[in-house]
């Protein structure tokens, strides 16, 4: 009993850890390169989601039933429309203020986060969206006299999608031309920019990728607990943060283990401890890792320079 | 965009660039809201989740942005137009004047209001909504607009002055008067308790850590249900007396002994006085501590940290009177909206509090800014409720508190960009030589005010 259950709270919490983890990369990419806390990630998961979901209904309305198809389609237009959001936000709201005081793009970001939270609920009423299950059935993999360990299908396409999410991302900053801008911007911008590097351009890049991102993570999200509202960005977005900061600001292996770290503590918490203080667990692993490791398991140290 | 070659005003190129930028907007408005505008999902009549396609709202919102976009570029385009620049000295003289004596006008306009409105029940408990958010506004202006601590849980303290005086004047049956000083010595701990942990953190790891702060007070409150009973809130809270004297219409009440007909109403314009006040005290409270060396000393933090190190100023212990300060005065504030509501719950401090409060004080910049901030954001959203032409245009169901908080998310972005020190944000030096010189909202950048 105490094996499987151990188990299938691991299962658990991986699957969790990814979707954390994709929402994560967003912001320790954002922070890497110009520096700030892109406070609306969450609410770009947020609308993600929602964008997912409609595209889900419109298709099925529609009459396409082959899920597959359905997926792959539902993850096109979701990617391409939150990517859209991830440009529009950085273009009105952070690059006029590039050069402004230390507390301006926080604070823009805050009141970003305002606006889509709000602009959801306005356009797409308060109520609890909620999808049928689509993908059913799953694996038995323990099954003793008291309890059966589970591995659902949804749990298995989430781990694939963020595996592979994360390869063609690894290999976006690896390998290609523009990842490359990108590591030249994260480590000076001012010296990427007289070299030649565009930064408008790769700083709008970065946060398209990480819209992009976000969006997956917010099919994820719908497909494993079947129902968003318009507040989900704000909690998974603290939560993807702690992620980030746990694994290293600006580390992008480092995002992706702190998210995996995060869901799985949050997880083994709630199944040993209590589920009504989860989030509090979570909230006090961000304070005593800014405040006792502020550059997280993977990160560099900062230095302040005059 | 800006770095583009700068078109004629009205040339040929110049129409022809903007409404290739025009057209740029409309499509990126198209895209942004043909799903999340154009079709709205609900729960039909058999349980499931049907769509309701709105294509109309979707075309008037790309053409806003068509139109927008085309008029700022053919007017605005490549030219930093400079509005302070256009304005005659005679208006600059006349709007001088104004601003002297505004503030003093809207004080005794405070004061007297519940005698000119004593019958207008609404009004009156709009002031009161109002004179909260101002008192909040200023208390956290200690915090973010003085020291430079971007404080996003500060709703925390707010709610445990709240509490504070719930808890303690239900189970102790404690007056009002002696809960006020408790409840914010108690915010004030939390500050110190809150302010310790993040002494070492940077301006924006700081924000994040507060707004964890307060959200971990707000779950503490949900889960803490033999205290304070979770999501059902705590009722019957005991209303404030009149030094002891109670507003009711018994032959002890306040009614009674001063020998007057009973109203409701005079409970009001008693909690109107003391919201009144204890805002007054915390403006007050404001002023004088800016001119003492803590109140040099936050300022001297915000603009640059290390130099005040350097200078050898200690950090520590301005930073902590500040949250100390500021949770005190929320916890003040907190514990007269319990006393006035007669009832708390969870759902009266959540992060859109925080974030409301927050922008109030960044929309308004100074002491007076806040307040006009205040009046406009919160009285403006609840009087457009009750206008009827707003009906007519926008449909029966047409609630503009739904549109409140964007409105305020809205006024965030555009502050930052145009005005990142707020709307009114002209300031006096509390430190000067032979003359007091305002700085004008122009030279209050980085490192100038």
């Amino acid at each position: 009993m105490q094996y499987e259950y151990f188990v299938q709270q691991l299962i658990n919490g991986v699957t969790l850890g990814s979707i954390y983890g994709l929402i994560a990369i967003g912001y320790t990419m954002v922070y890497g390169i110009i520096g700030m806390i892109n406070f609306a990630h969450g609410d770009i998961f947020m609308v993600g989601a929602f964008i997912a979901l409609i595209a889900f209904l419109c298709l099925i309305a529609l009459g396409l039933t082959a899920i597959p198809l359905v997926l792959f389609l539902v993850l096109l237009i979701a990617m391409a429309l939150t990517s859209l959001y991830g440009w529009a936000v950085e273009r009105l709201a952070y690059r006029p203020l590039r050069h402004s005081f230390r507390l301006a793009p926080l604070i823009s970001a805050i009141g970003m986060a305002i606006i889509l939270q709000n602009f959801v609920q306005i356009v797409q009423g308060a109520r609890t969206k909620s999808l049928p299950p689509l993908i059913e059935g799953g694996y038995t993999l323990i099954d003793s006299e008291t309890f059966a360990v589970r591995l659902s299908n949804v749990q298995i396409l989430i781990v694939l999608t963020t595996l592979t999410a994360m390869l063609v991302f690894s290999w976006v900053v690896g390998k290609t031309r523009l990842g490359r801008d990108m590591r030249a911007c994260e480590q000076d911008l001012k010296m990427a920019s007289l070299l030649g590097v565009d930064i408008d351009r790769t700083i709008s890049l970065t946060f398209v990728i990480g819209a992009g991102l976000a969006a997956v993570a917010g099919i994820m999200h719908l497909l494993y607990y079947g129902s968003i509202d318009f507040y989900i960005g704000f909690v998974a977005g603290v939560k993807a943060f702690t992620a980030a900061v746990l694994g290293g600001i600006g580390s992008l292996p480092g995002a992706m283990l702190g998210g995996l770290l995060i869901g799985l503590i949050e997880t083994f918490w709630a199944a040993y401890f209590s589920s009504e203080y989860k989030d509090v667990a979570a909230f006090s692993i961000l304070i005593i890792v800014l405040i006792f490791l502020p550059t997280g398991i993977m990160g560099r140290p900062e230095i302040e320079k005059v | 965009m800006t770095q583009e070659a700068q078109p004629d005003f009205f040339s040929l190129p110049g129409i022809a660039a903007a409404l290739k930028s025009a057209t740029l907007a409309a499509l990126v408005a198209f895209g942004l809201f043909s799903l999340m505008v154009g079709m709205h999902t609900d729960i039909g009549p058999s349980g499931a989740q049907e769509l309701e396609p709105r294509f109309g709202t979707v075309a008037i919102l790309a053409a806003i942005a068509f139109v927008g976009t085309l008029a700022r570029e053919l007017l605005f385009h490549g030219r930093d137009y400079n509005v302070a620049s256009h304005i005659p000295p005679g208006l600059k003289t006349a709007a001088g004047y104004v601003s002297t004596y505004f503030a003093p006008a809207l004080l005794t306009f405070a004061v007297i209001a519940p005698i000119v409105f004593y019958s207008n029940r609404y009004l009156l408990d709009l002031s009161i909504l109002i004179l909260t958010y101002i008192m909040l506004g200023w208390g956290l202006n200690i915090v973010v607009g003085l020291a430079g601590l971007l404080d996003l849980g500060y709703v925390a303290f707010y709610a445990v002055g709240a509490y504070s005086y719930a808890l303690l004047a239900t189970s102790f049956d404690l007056s009002f008067w002696v809960c006020l000083p408790i409840a914010g010595m108690l915010a004030a701990m939390f500050g110190v308790l809150l302010g310790f942990p993040v002494l070492r953190l940077r301006g924006d790891y700081l924000a994040i850590v507060t707004l964890a702060f307060g959200e971990i007070i707000r779950l503490v409150i949900i889960n803490w249900v033999p205290v304070t009973k979770g999501y059902a809130g705590i009722g019957s809270i005991p209303r404030p007396t009149f030094f002891g004297i109670p507003f009711n219409a018994n032959d002890d009440g306040f009614a009674a002994v001063f020998g007057l007909e009973f109203t409701p109403l005079y409970r009001t314009i008693f909690l109107y006085y003391v919201i009144l006040g204890l805002a007054l005290l915390t403006a007050f409270v404001t002023m004088r501590l800016r001119r003492l060396p803590v109140g040099r000393a936050w300022e001297a933090l915000r603009e640059d940290e290390i130099a005040c190190r350097s200078l050898g100023i200690n950090t520590t212990n301005p930073k902590l009177t500040a949250f100390a300060m500021g949770a005190m005065l929320a916890g003040f504030a907190g514990s007269f909206f319990s006393a006035r509501q007669g009832f708390i719950s969870p759902e009266s401090f959540t992060f859109v509090e925080s974030a409301t409060i927050l922008s109030i004080v960044v929309l308004g910049g100074s002491p007076l800014g806040i307040a006009l901030a205040a009046i406009v954001m919160i009285g403006g959203t609840e009087i457009m409720r009750e206008l009827d032409f707003l009906k007519a245009i926008f449909g029966n169901d047409f609630d503009p508190g739904q549109y409140r908080m964007l409105l305020f998310g809205l006024a965030m972005v555009l502050i930052m960009i145009w005005k990142p020190r707020g709307l009114i944000s002209t300031r006096e030096p509390s430190v000067f030589l032979s003359e007091r010189k305002v700085i004008a909202r122009d030279l209050i950048q980085e490192g100038k005010g």
